[in-house]
């Protein structure tokens, strides 16, 4: 932690009792928050729970329904972000506005560019981004165009973009939702160096280990009201999700001991390339039962991506073989693999798992829309989807209950997780393939996704997982296979796994 | 949202707005030329609705403007873009003239057989441009447009065949047989007033709203080319065939192109000329499904709106008003339905900022 760069005379941003009312629907319910100079103060809340409303206020987008904002102790009003950046506030927010076919450099200048005349000046204007750049160990090459690099690398030039406007206060809305865990590490070194300068940090997030590892102050809002500020290094991570939440969450999965069955999925020497016609899949294989769970771990970019594809008919394979129980469905349409067995949870939600522009209800049927009872002689019949649909709401919570007719794009993540998977494990095949299910999702939502992917097991359904997060491995699965080069170079039971063995195969290594 | 705003930002609304300020602007243009602008749509209106004979008139030009709409907005429903429909009409009207004149069948079967025929000429079009799409990734805009011109010149060609070319003149084709032809009774055109090109063609155009409504809101098939259009990953993910979907997308579509072809070659038309230039008519079809939001009553409406207009406008150089003025209303309302979605959009946008 960087607590000694905190320099607690300054307030360099005070938000006093900060009330915000969209019609009768309260978002923001008398908010405090000080954030002094040198600090990272995180704001944690559940999805919906009022946090980007309050960042939005201070940066301009609308104003306060009541409450004062004070930058450096003197009230201010801002009523459009122009304002906010004149008083040095800047906002990277969670999907960049980057103009892609643009240079990093062009990026960074928009809308305030170094003029010679009425010429753009743009040896200036590389001048100065390479300047702030060196100033904080921002590494990027100024002449690479947006599209060309990665996410990672875009959220740097988002943050160069905010600092060139000479912002002194960094809100980071969300900024770790789309990072590999390499570049959270780096996004967090860089985050110390800001705050080393002199500069703060406001981090909107809803993952406790990035708090425990970033931020200095902590505070805390659940469903708009304020709950409470707290020293992170006082707290562990179990109290931050009692305090957003509002009740104990356990974060042990608990499972009865597995009750392996017969083979479900037996993947044999599977071969693939990827999107540039290059070889991934090396002669992959995996075999997963009934009522168990078997984790797929490894870094992104080693070929867990077309696997899943392959199996679920999304890709075709170059050679091998993928038997669902007993049935190769290897280079066959998706809905073959559906009739024989697979169902999954895919890892874009909002591009393979639903249609956002379709209601609730007709996310429900994606698979099923011309099968009894849903369709009759090819009538939908919209009375028995609503109800299967308010069926299915009910019983895995999704929120809110009336959106059964409402577009999915108008629901939280977390909810939106919860309609795939309502979907996926009501159509009740052996099968369901998991793939970075709990990603953008709050502590509270990923406790469900847990319950519902273990009670799959537990009712004797063969399970891959497949995801990034290595704690989620380690808690959900019975058995353990690290992919590495397109191969699986290594296997474990669950309870044998630890995060450094995993990771020396994830990278590569051979454990002895 | 309060009831008011509700109406303030619903397409209707939106689209008479436009409307309104088509003819203002219109109005403008007419002053330039010297022309009362009172005049000149008091005379526009008086020519639509003064007698039976001119409002009939006014529903044979929205005939298949409304087919041609309801094609359009079908495609943009499924996610696919049919600005085909020019062409489509053309192989359409060619395919009822050409069984019009050569098939032997009796009254009512012979009709049948002419809009059939139409149907599968403009469904074939349609395939074609989407198989060119799904198989090697053509844009289907661009394949459609140079589709219109091999259907103008395939139309030119078809015409001037011996056995269908009219020897006595040679710009057109044969008169189709009068058992091919879908006019109302002599007897109710003589008792209601109505013009003698009155048809049936109305009927059908309102059967094919029906239709297209049914299969876009009701059914599993609609369902389908629906999560194609909105989304085709998610779609292929479900186990739809997203490519089949497309290919029957625009076969429907493409069907209905032709269909309009034959209902107003078998009512207004009789033969078919030698064209010497596009006839624009898809293109009105687009307009008219951008009219009607592309919701099957609404483009019943709107195409009916623009056959008046088109109608009056054709009467207006009567006065010595330049018929074209009709072009500047409808150019003004189009650009300004098209940026009322852009305003729409912006709204939106806004509010779902607020809603966090």
């Amino acid at each position: 932690m960087a607590t000694e760069h905190i320099d607690l005379n300054v307030k360099v941003v005070e938000m006093r009792d900060i009330v915000k009312k969209f019609g009768d629907f309260v978002a923001n319910d008398g908010i405090n928050l000080t954030v002094h100079k040198g600090e990272i103060h995180a704001i944690l809340g559940e999805n919906g729970a009022g946090k980007s409303t309050l960042m939005n206020q201070l940066y301009g987008m609308f104003p306060p329904t009541s409450g004062q904002i004070l930058v450096h102790g003197k009230p201010v009003v801002l009523d459009n972000p122009q304002k906010a950046i004149r008083e040095g506030i800047g906002m990277v927010h969670q999907h960049f506005m980057l103009v892609p076919p643009f240079t990093v450099t062009e990026n960074i200048v928009l809308g305030m560019e170094p003029v010679k005349g009425i010429k753009l000046d743009m040896a200036k204007a590389r001048q100065d981004v390479k300047e702030i750049s060196e100033r904080y160990g921002l590494s990027i090459d100024p002449d690479a165009k947006i599209e060309d690099i990665s996410v990672g690398m875009q959220q740097r030039v988002e943050i160069r973009k905010a600092l060139y406007r000479g912002a002194e206060t960094l809100i980071l809305d969300e900024p770790t939702a789309s990072l590999t865990p390499q570049e959270i590490t780096e996004l967090i070194h860089i985050m110390h160096s800001l705050t080393a300068d002199g500069k703060s940090i406001i981090l909107i997030t809803h993952k406790l280990k990035e708090i425990k590892a970033s931020a200095d102050y902590c505070t805390i809002i659940r469903l708009g009201k304020y709950i409470d500020t707290v020293k992170v290094a006082d707290v562990t991570e179990n109290d931050l999700a009692s305090l957003m939440v509002g009740r104990k969450v356990t974060f042990s999965v608990e499972k009865p001991p597995m009750k392996a069955g017969d083979l479900v999925l037996d993947v044999k020497d599977l071969h693939g390339v990827d999107y540039r016609g290059v070889e991934i899949l090396k002669g992959l294989s995996i075999q997963v039962h009934k009522g168990e769970i078997l984790g797929i771990a490894g870094i992104d970019g080693n070929g867990q991506t077309e696997m899943v594809e392959i199996i679920t008919g999304l890709r075709k394979a170059t050679g091998g073989q993928v038997l669902v129980n007993g049935t190769d469905v290897v280079n066959k349409p998706p809905r073959f693999g559906f009739e024989h067995g697979v169902s999954s949870i895919p890892a874009d939600r909002q591009r393979h798992g639903l249609v956002l522009d379709f209601s609730v209800a007709e996310n429900m049927i994606l698979q099923n829309y011309g099968q009894e009872p849903f369709s009759k002689k090819g009538i939908l019949d919209q009375k028995a989807i609503g109800q299967y649909t308010q069926d299915a709401m009910e019983k895995y919570d999704i929120r809110p209950r009336d959106a059964v007719r409402k577009p999915a794009r108008t629901l939280s993540g977390g909810n939106q997780q919860k309609v795939i998977i309502a979907r996926e494990v009501n159509n009740d095949k052996d099968l369901l393939i998991a793939v970075n299910p709990t990603r953008g999702l709050d502590v509270g939502a990923i406790e469900y996704v847990h319950k519902y992917i273990i009670e799959q097991r537990n009712k004797g359904k063969a399970v891959l997982l497949v995801s990034f997060e290595l704690d989620e491995i380690m808690s959900l699965s019975d058995r353990i296979d690290v992919i590495f080069d397109g191969k699986i170079s290594g296997s474990m039971t669950g309870d044998q796994a630890n995060e450094e063995t995993l990771g020396m195969m994830m990278a590569g290594g051979k454990v002895q | 949202m309060s009831k008011l705003e509700k109406i303030l930002q619903s397409a209707f609304f939106r689209t008479i707005i436009s409307i309104l300020i088509g003819f203002a602007v219109g109005a403008i243009f007419l002053l330039i030329v010297n022309i009362s602008p009172a005049e000149a749509y008091a005379k526009l209106f008086s020519s639509i609705f003064s007698n039976p004979k001119s409002l009939s008139y006014c529903v044979v030009y929205a005939t298949p403007l409304i087919i041609l709409g309801l094609s359009v907005a079908f495609s943009f429903r499924t996610g696919v873009f049919n600005i085909g429909a020019e062409g489509q009409f053309v192989v359409g009207s060619m395919a009822a003239c050409v069984v019009g004149i050569l098939v032997p069948a009796p009254p009512i079967v012979l009709p049948i057989l002419c809009i059939a025929a139409a149907a599968a000429a403009g469904a074939l079009w349609g395939i074609i441009v989407g198989f060119l799409k799904v198989k090697w990734g053509i844009n289907e805009v661009l394949s459609m447009i140079m589709f219109n011109w091999i259907a103008f010149y395939l139309s030119n060609y078809i015409a001037d065949l011996p056995i269908i070319k009219n020897e006595g003149n040679a710009e057109a084709t044969k008169n189709v047989q009068e058992a091919a032809m879908i006019l109302l009774p002599k007897s109710w055109i003589d008792s209601l007033g109505l013009c003698n090109s009155a048809s049936w063609g109305i009927l059908i155009a309102a059967i094919l709203a029906v239709v297209v409504y049914i299969i876009i809101e009701k059914t599993s098939l609609g369902y389908s080319l629906k999560a194609v259009g909105f989304n085709r990953d998610a779609a292929e993910y479900g186990g739809i065939n997203a490519n089949r979907s497309v290919l029957i997308a625009l076969a429907i579509s493409g069907a209905m192109g032709g269909i309009a072809g034959a209902t107003n070659l078998l009512g207004i038309g009789q033969r078919i000329a030698i064209f010497t230039a596009q006839e624009s008519y898809g293109f009105q079809g687009i307009i008219a499904a951008l009219i009607g939001a592309s919701n099957p009553l609404g483009v019943f409406v709107g195409g009916l709106f623009y056959g008046a207009i088109k109608y009056g406008g054709s009467r207006l150089n009567i006065i010595g008003a330049p018929s074209e003025v009709v072009n500047v209303i409808m150019g003004t309302v189009i650009f300004l339905i098209a940026i009322s979605h852009i305003f729409n959009f912006r709204l939106r946008k806004k509010k779902k900022g607020g809603d966090k």
